[in-house]
């Protein structure tokens, strides 16, 4: 078990490593930082000057470790553009992007998980067919596309929730929250619907995959020659069984909706950290594009780190295969 | 087979199981059918096509924001209707599909290139050449590919000068996407290597001492194919909804010479002034393309899995 947890540790350290890596040297390859700093007709022995200063023409290496020291501190600099600390910036914006998350990863879970098992039960129903067929279509369709569908349909045409932006929200100390509002929620259930189509669909297919592959094995068919009646069998020993694979959804979940929080940020003009990439993107602010590259980096190798231990933890046969 | 008689490519072609399967699945049929008159008509939108939309002299501006031919107010000449700057919907989109298929095209086989060349290696060399290219394979895999794409998309527009940003946009999001796409590749060329090196044929082609490389290339990779022909389908659906994904947040081809993101993406800023055709046509065509191929693709694992024959 230990020697489990050290690797991964190590494999993450690794990565992150990676990740810095990428992000110190966007400072050096992408633009020239001094130029962002002066204006245009500063001086060359001003330029000298800052260079010096800034510590840039000291080794990569020294200017590595220096990056990583300060990145440890979350400390990434000023952005470019709005003048103002990386870290300030993305904690004003991450609540936004994590309640949005929270909101989808409920939405999708609790429908997916329980229209997964509806259709693995009751498999050749009329409506199992149904709620299949149109999970298919939501695999094939863009989340952009989604979303823009839903924004014609209840902001443009029915006019019953907005179609952009995060209305009423509640400070909360430095956490803004919109959860506690009639007009937060308002504006967080479109945005939050188009980013949990996509993972309900998945989640959907895989516990229905799951409750499918339990239901033909040989436990289950020897609970029903015992005479045990369906809802024991269904509920006590297949959906037992099929809530292992169940972990490894979450954490995938939860990684698809960060994923895809970006694309649906945009569409809704949602005010978080995704949306703060992409305009940052546009005009080249590289202290918040790495922030960015980091916080994500950061935020997937603690879910995979989670999934994994937890994965160990509840499945005895990888505890014991080794 | 009773007789042994030597077949003609064309009876190679036609006369085997897979071609069996697709005859007798209808899905497969229609499927195969609506994505190559989508991609025929896309590939040769220069022909059929009935205005150039790249051409200035074609454009009018008074024509700007037409409806469709049967809505009311709409022109017979333009029978999708025109965009806000008077181009010819059906023009814009064939041409723009054009673009998205051949983007998702060359993403995909710079990704099949890289995964299938590093997986055959790590397949067939083992041991830590193996280790490193397999654990960078998972590790990446951990990361959703449309993120990854984003981010690799982002930091390399963000590398590019300002001026050069519209034309090499296009390269970036080939690159991006292509870069996402090998892990899954190289897996499944790795686990074919593997069953492929320990045969008969190979150990006689080491025998007889030929070099590794040539192996590899000649002997072992015909081999992996088809499972790697699977993937490529499924990942040239995704790699469409990636460009069009990474076009449509502005990160990916230039509205002047627009894919089918790119169309959706001008469209939406009208949706608000009721005109739907400028963003729902290019929308339709994309899900039709895309959803097309997916079930080519999914009728092809099937086709070519042993296990469910």
């Amino acid at each position: 078990m230990l020697s489990f947890i050290l690797k991964r540790l190590a494999q993450s350290l690794l990565v992150m490593a990676i990740v810095s890596a990428v992000s110190f040297s966007l400072f050096n390859f992408v633009g020239d930082p001094v130029n962002n700093m002066v204006g245009q007709d500063a001086t060359r022995e001003q330029r000298v000057e800052i260079r010096q200063q800034l510590g840039l023409d000291d080794p990569i290496l020294t200017q590595y470790t220096r990056f990583v020291g300060n990145m440890l501190q979350s400390d990434f600099g000023l952005s470019y553009r709005i003048k103002r600390p990386v870290d300030d910036l993305i904690l004003e914006r991450l609540p936004a992007t994590l309640e949005l998350v929270f909101v989808s990863a409920i939405i999708s879970l609790f429908l997916g998980i329980t229209l997964g098992i509806y259709t693995g039960i009751r498999r050749n129903s009329w409506s199992s067919r149904i709620i299949l067929s149109s999970s298919l279509a939501g695999v094939s369709l863009p989340t952009f596309v989604i979303g823009i569908a839903l924004i014609y349909l209840f902001a443009v045409h029915l006019r019953w929730l907005p179609s952009s932006g995060r209305a009423g929200t509640v400070d909360f100390g430095w956490w803004k929250t919109s959860l506690l509002t009639v007009d937060g929620w308002r504006s967080i259930v479109l945005p939050a619907v188009t980013l949990s189509l996509f993972q309900l669909t998945l989640i959907l297919r895989l516990v229905r995959a799951e409750m499918l592959e339990v239901m033909r094995t040989d436990f289950i068919k020897f609970a029903r020659a015992r005479g045990l009646t369906e809802r024991a069998i269904n509920f006590r020993h297949a959906l037992r069984n099929t809530l292992v694979p169940v972990i490894t959804i979450i954490g995938l979940n939860i990684g698809g909706l960060i994923a895809f929080s970006v694309v649906t940020e945009t569409v809704f003009q949602w005010p978080g950290t995704g949306l703060m990439f992409i305009q940052a993107v546009d005009f080249v602010d590289v202290p918040i594009m790495a922030a960015y590259l980091v916080l994500v980096a950061l935020l997937f190798v603690i879910i995979n780190l989670i999934v994994d231990i937890l994965y160990f933890v509840v499945d005895p046969r990888i505890r014991l295969g080794g | 087979m009773s007789k042994h008689s030597p077949k003609t490519r064309w009876e190679r072609l036609t006369d085997n199981d897979i071609m069996w399967s697709f005859l007798s699945s209808p899905g497969a049929i229609s499927a195969a059918v609506v994505s190559s008159i989508i991609i025929l008509a896309c590939l040769f939108a220069p022909l059929i096509a009935p205005f150039d939309p790249f051409d200035p002299a074609q454009i009018s501006l008074w024509d700007g924001k037409l409806p469709p031919s049967w809505a009311e107010g709409g022109q017979s000449q333009y029978v999708l209707g025109t965009d806000n700057q008077g181009r010819d919907m059906l023009s814009t989109i064939l041409y723009g599909g054009r673009l998205s298929i051949l983007v998702g095209l060359a993403a995909i086989c710079l990704g099949m290139v890289m995964g299938v060349t590093l997986g055959v290696i790590a397949g067939y060399v083992g041991g830590a050449t193996e280790a490193v290219i397999m654990r960078l394979a998972d590790v990446q895999l951990t990361i959703p590919g449309i993120l990854l794409a984003i981010l690799i998309n982002g930091v390399g527009r963000a590398a590019l000068p300002l001026e050069l940003r519209e034309e090499f946009a296009i390269y970036v999001v080939i690159i991006a996407i292509g870069l996402t796409d090998w892990p899954q590749f190289a897996r499944v060329a790795r686990g074919a290597t593997l069953v492929e090196a320990n045969k008969e044929y190979v150990q006689a082609a080491r025998i007889i001492g030929l070099p590794s490389w040539l192996i590899m290339l000649r002997h072992i990779l015909p081999n992996t194919m088809r499972p790697i022909l699977v993937i490529a389908t499924i990942g040239l659906a995704l790699a469409i909804i990636a460009e069009a994904t990474l076009s449509f947040l502005g990160q990916g081809i230039p509205p002047t010479t627009p894919s089918l993101g790119t169309l959706i993406r001008v469209g939406n800023e009208y949706l608000f002034s009721g005109l739907w055709w400028i963003t729902l046509f290019p929308a339709v065509a994309l899900i039709v393309l895309v959803f097309s191929v997916n079930l080519l693709g999914d009728w092809l694992r099937d086709a070519l899995n042993p296990k469910l024959r």
